[in-house]
This record gives C-alpha cells, structure tokens and sequence, in this order.
C-alpha cells in the first residue's frame, strides 16, 4: 500500500492512505459525537451507556477479528473478568470510579498477555478453541471463586464519585463519563487501524508467509493485537459494571462471546464503524423487544440469518460498498 | 358562609376524586424464552391479570395497567428492563423475577427509586438476609424454605440418612450445608456428599455412589437441567423402585409434567402450593388453565396472584401508591386468600405461609393429567422459614 500526504485534520491526526476516506471518517466521527451529546436528552440513558459500551466491546473485537483476522471465541473472559475486578474494587475495597476501571481494564491486559501467548501458537479454529477454553476456564473460576458471589454476581456495585468530586449516581452525569471513555477508546482503536502497526497487522491478516519473508514477526504483531483487545474489551466490561452496578456470570459466559460475534458481523467486520452499528441494533433488539417474550430470540436468529445471506458485509460493509469508500 | 357552604362539598368532592382515581401500573419481569418461561413466564402475567379481576380493581375505582417483558435470565437486561419501567413508564410495582441474579439487581433498582418488589420466582434467601431491602417482599418460597421442609420433614417420616449430590458452585454448596444442618438439627444423619460439575450431563457415577452408600434418602442439591437430568438417570437405575428415596431440593411441578410420571415418581419435595390441595386452589386453578392453555399453575403463579392481590388491597385501604405507607400496610395486614390460606408478611419481607412436602405419584396412582402429586406433611408457616434473626437482615432490630 501507498502511503499518500500526511494531513492532520483537526482533532486526529492519522497518517491516511486516503485523504478523501480520513475526511468522511472525521465527518462520521463529529456527526455521531454530535447526536452522542444530544442523545441522552431523548433516549433513556441507561440504554444508551450499555449501547455504548457493547459499542467499545465489540470495537475491540472488531479489532483483533476485522484486522488482526484471528476469530476470538473466548472474549468474554476479558469482558467479564474486567466487569468483576471493577465491581469488587469499588465495592469492597471502595476505590473511586476511575481507579475501579483501571483496575479491571489491568487485570484484563495481564489475562490477555497470558492466554494470548499461549493461542496465538495456533491458527484458524484451533485459536477460536483455545481461546474458548481459556474463557471456560475463567468462566468456572467466577462461579466458584469467593469474592464473585457465584451465580448471584457482584450486586449493588456503588457507582462513586468521579475523582472523589463528581458524583455518578445521575445516570445524566454518568452517561457523560461513560461516552468520553468510550469515544477514547475508539478513537485509539482507529488510531491503531491505520498507524504502520496496522498496516503491517492487516499485511499478515491477508498473507501471513509473506509478511514473515518481509521480515515482519508475525507472533509479536498477533500477540500486541491479542493484548491490546482484550484490555480494551477490559475497558468495556468494567465500565459496564458501574453502568449497571452488577457483575455477573452472564458477563463472563460463552454467549457473550457470541454475542460480540454477532454484533461484528452484523455491523460489518472490517470496518471503523460496523461495530457501533451493530451494537446499536443488537443492544436495542434485546431491550425493545423484551415485551415480546419468547420471541426475542426467534427475532434476532432470523434477523442474523438474513444478515448472513442477504449482506454477509453487514450493515457497514454493504453501506461502504455503495459509497466505494472504505468506513 | 355562602362560600364555604360550595366549598365544603366541593372539597369533599376532590378528596374522594384523589383517593379513588389511583392509577396503578404493574410489571411482570421474568423469563419468557428459557428455562423458566414454564414455571413463571406469561403464566405470571395471567395470575396478576386475575388477580386484578378478582379485587375488582376497577369497580374500586383502582384503574390497573400490567407490562410484561422477558429477562432472559440476566441480571444485565432485568435491570435495565426495571430502570426504564420505574423512570419512563411509571410502572408502581414489579412481580415475579425468577433467578436470583436478577431478582437481586431488580430488589436494589427498586429500592433506589422508591417502588415496590414482590418477588415470587427467585430463591435466593439473600432477598431477606443480608441484602433484604425495606421496598421488597419476597412472596412465594426460597431455598431455605426447601431445604427445611425435604430435610426436615423427610427425617420425621423416618428418612434417617442422607446422601448428597450437588452441584459444584455456590448455589449448590450452599443448598447443601442449608439441608445438612436441618437434617442433623432433626436427629438424622449424612452419609456422604459428591460434587458434580455445573452443569453436569452424566450423573451415572455420582448415583452408583449414592446407591451404595445405601442411604434411605438421595438429596439432589442442584437445579433446572442438572436435576431433571439426575431424575432421568436415577430412574434408569430404578434407584426409587429399590426403595431409596430421591428428594428434589429445587424442582417444580413443571419440571415433574415435562419428566412424566413414569420418570419422577417415587420423587420427594417442597412445594409452597399445588393446584389440588383443597377445594379453593382447585377452584382458581381451573379458571387458570382456562386462560392459560389448559397448564396447571405453579407455586410461582400462585404467588404473584397472591401478592398482587395483597398489594391492591393495601394501595386500597391507604389509599395512595406510595411506597412507604404500602409497604408498612402490607407488613401490618395479615395476607389471606384462596391460595396460600392466611398468612403474615414479616419485617424483614419474608412472607410466610405453610409448606408442603409431597411424593411424585406413580402412573397408575395417578388419574388423569396434572395429577402428580400425594401430601406427605404439612409444614406450619412458623416452622417452615427461616427465623428473622438468623438472616441477618438490617431491618430487623
């Protein structure tokens, strides 16, 4: 790939290899921060902190699926291992809510250095097994381990106050806290996708063999993807435990790892956006439509389905396609 | 004096306007899609429609609405399910909530804006323990209750020694250590315990053990799919027909209906109601099938009917639907209906009420569908809870 002018739109400066895409993406970004800061005037806010934090879950997913190309199966040990280490730091040992996050954003990056280590050795549905069996594992240490509350989770986890000052009991004041960490965690995730880590990162997403006959190191670029994932997967589940001031096994069960699955795919991997997107339908699906009982999951599996056959790309990818500009 | 002569009635007029134009807004929260759409799901929802009937709400001038929605088991999606009632729908009360997860995130919402919780689902005794919350009342059962009424009531029908088989976490231990204690504190004792991994598909091994153990009674200390699965097997190994007894710590009457009689019976357990007990529960019972497919109601059903019903009868008798005076009308009223008979909510928000431990018929006992069930003994509702003081709970001086 070319790399063309560096221009430096205000705000991000990201070395682009296509000024034009940098714009639209800058566009994106300002219109959807926009609506970001308007939302919570309209819509319940509540719903929207766990959008935006599914939004960052899956990002981070999308990072390491839609650009790294390694398929995940267990990315909610990370998820959930990070929500349980945030509610127990700012329940029992009670840290302040930034302090709780860092926390469990820490303990996910050190679970992610070593399980990632372990499975990036192997390849294609290998990887996607191990990675599984590694989240099992953390799975049945939350259900037995003392401090997790087994099955009744971590509860009434305090949301604090913001370095000890503000406090975050008003959803309004919350959700503010939440977006900021959110929109930086995304912009790093774009940050990442097109700095030369990232290109080389997608170079061995395409042909591995022959970035290694490049010279590349192929396991340290795979393994610096892995850690960087899971701690921002972290970073969403510990903001989600204050969100809803409950851990729980759900968190760190195998359907949340589908789950992220589902919302990438249906986004668009690949994409900046796809994630976000996606997040966005899921999340609402299973709020909106919880009045229809039974029906919720026939609901999302037909939806799902037709989103397979009718735009494998996903909403994103099939958006991008029309523009011919990449999103 | 012109003045006051129109006022007066006038007054008088608005007053009775405020004290019987109650708008009251009803949530049924709880699983519609999984495990427990048959023990609770939209069989909740038919109870707490008739029991709205049943009060006569609207003749009272009580003008009720009822939402429901699915929790999907999760505490994540009740709890932001439960939010979004309380701020935007101006829902007044929540029922049913099965799963503790989510009955303990829900119990916490509630407590934080201000409404109500009467949860008949969910058998965490941790809802009047240590996280008991002056906006709940935990309606129908828990596992205490359970544990005391199989091991206690077991021991006295001369089912002297135990053998355990639990599921490895919390919930399982827990159910366990619940039981232990109640059996040895009647003077029975325990032979040995096994562990099975969560969630278990083959039990074989733990039930040889159980077998050989040659205990009178097998005490499941699981749940849902483990035990069902258990049931299953032990029936393969006609571990009832050889005359030990397999007592269900958490099983329902759904659960002995999708078994089949051939499977479950012979199976010992607690349960807070049965449709079948007297002529009041038949009675209500068959309206329910009715409106419900035909299915039988379970003790969940009975309990959100009852505690809806004592809810309006208190919002009627106080005449506002303010949390605070509701609550403390509900706690100084003695409950009483068709189902549950007469009982008392305590301060700690336990409702109590008799228990009853009860054998699985075997087919040809049985004579017709929903038949399943012979009353072993009744437990007395002092007996049958936990002791206030013993929970721990910090509304209870």
């Amino acid at each position: 790939m070319v790399t063309g002018p560096e221009t430096a739109p205000a705000g991000i400066s990201v070395p682009v290899t296509a000024t034009g895409a940098a714009r639209l993406h800058l566009a994106i970004f300002a219109v959807a921060l926009a609506l970001a800061l308007a939302a919570p005037f309209f819509l319940y806010p509540v719903f929207l902190m766990k959008v935006l934090c599914f939004a960052l879950f899956a990002s981070a997913f999308n990072l390491l699926l839609g650009y790294g190309g390694l398929l995940s199966f267990g990315h909610a040990a990370y998820f959930g291992s990070a929500s349980y280490v945030a509610a127990h730091a700012a329940k029992v040992w009670g840290l302040t809510p930034e302090l709780a996050i860092l926390l469990g954003t820490g303990a996910a990056a050190v679970l992610g250095v070593v399980f990632g280590a372990l499975a990036i050795r192997r390849q294609g549905i290998y990887f996607a097994m191990v990675t599984l069996a590694f989240a099992q594992m953390v799975y049945f240490f939350s259900l037995q381990a003392p401090f997790t509350g087994g099955e009744d989770g971590i509860q009434s986890v305090p949301r604090g106050r913001l370095f000890g000052m503000i406090s975050l009991g008003p959803d309004i004041n919350l959700y503010f806290f939440v977006l900021a960490i959110v929109v930086g965690g995304l912009l790093l995730i774009y940050r990442i996708i097109h700095s030369p880590f990232g290109q080389v990162l997608k170079a061995i997403r395409d042909n591995e063999p022959r970035a290694v006959s490049l010279g590349y190191r192929a396991n340290r670029y795979k393994l610096a993807v892995f850690v960087m994932s899971a701690t921002l997967a972290g970073l969403a589940g510990a903001t989600k435990a204050l969100v809803f001031q409950l851990a729980s096994l759900t968190d760190v069960y195998w359907t949340m790892s589908g789950e992220v699955v589902l919302i990438t795919l249906l986004g668009g991997m690949g994409t900046v956006f796809g994630p976000i997107v996606g997040a966005a339908i899921v999340v609402t699906m299973q709020n909106y439509f919880a009045g229809f009982g039974a029906w919720v999951t026939v609901i999302q599996g037909t939806i799902f389905v037709i989103g397979v056959l009718l735009f494998r790309e996903g909403v994103v990818g099939i958006l991008a396609r029309w523009l011919r500009r990449p999103l | 004096m012109t003045f006051s002569r129109f006022a007066l009635p006038l007054g008088a007029l608005l007053l009775a306007g405020a004290a019987h134009a109650q708008d009251i807004r009803i949530g049924v929260l709880n699983d519609r899609s999984g495990i427990y759409a048959d023990l609770a799901g939209q069989g909740s929802v038919v109870a707490a429609q008739m029991a709205v009937e049943d009060f006569g709400a609207e003749e009272k001038g009580i003008n009720v609405s009822i939402v429901s929605a699915d929790h999907q088991n999760r505490p994540d999606v009740a709890s932001t399910i439960a939010r979004q009632w309380y701020d935007e729908q101006g829902v007044d009360v929540i029922v049913d909530v099965p799963t503790s997860s989510a009955a303990l995130a829900v119990s916490d919402i509630t407590r934080e804006k201000n409404r109500i919780f009467l949860d008949s689902g969910a058998g965490t005794t941790e809802l009047t323990g240590e996280q008991c919350s002056p906006n709940t009342i935990h309606w129908t059962y828990d596992t205490y209750a359970l544990a005391n009424g199989t091991g206690g009531a077991m021991v006295e029908q001369g089912g002297t020694s135990w053998f355990f088989i639990t599921a490895d976490y919390a919930f399982g231990h827990s159910l366990e250590e619940e039981t232990i204690a109640v059996v040895e504190a009647a003077g029975g004792e325990v032979l040995g315990t096994v562990r099975h991994p969560f969630p278990g598909t083959d039990f074989s091994s733990f039930l040889l053990q159980a077998q050989s153990s040659g205990a009178d009674v097998i005490g499941l200390a699981n749940a849902g799919g483990d035990t069902i699965n258990t049931v299953k097997q032990a029936a393969e190994f006609g571990i009832t027909q050889a005359g030990q007894d397999l007592a269900g710590l958490l099983i329902f009457i759904t659960d002995i209906h999708a078994l089949g009689l051939e499977t479950a019976q012979g199976l010992v357990l607690t349960e807070a109601f049965y449709w079948d007990l007297n002529d009041d529960t038949r009675a209500w019972s068959q309206r329910f099938a009715e409106r419900h497919g035909g299915a039988m109601p379970t003790m969940v059903h009975a309990g959100v009917y009852s505690s809806v019903l004592h809810y309006l009868k208190a919002v009627e008798a106080t005449g506002t639907k303010e949390a605070e005076a509701v609550m403390a009308e509900m706690k100084a009223t003695p409950t009483e209906d068709p189902l549950f008979g007469k009982g008392e909510v305590r301060a700690d928000g336990r409702k109590i009420h008799d228990m009853y431990l009860f054998r699985v018929k075997s087919p040809d006992q049985s004579e017709g569908p929903w038949d399943y069930y012979e009353t072993i003994a009744t437990i007395p509702a002092e007996r049958a809870f936990r002791p206030m003081e013993e929970g721990g709970c910090p509304l209870v001086e």
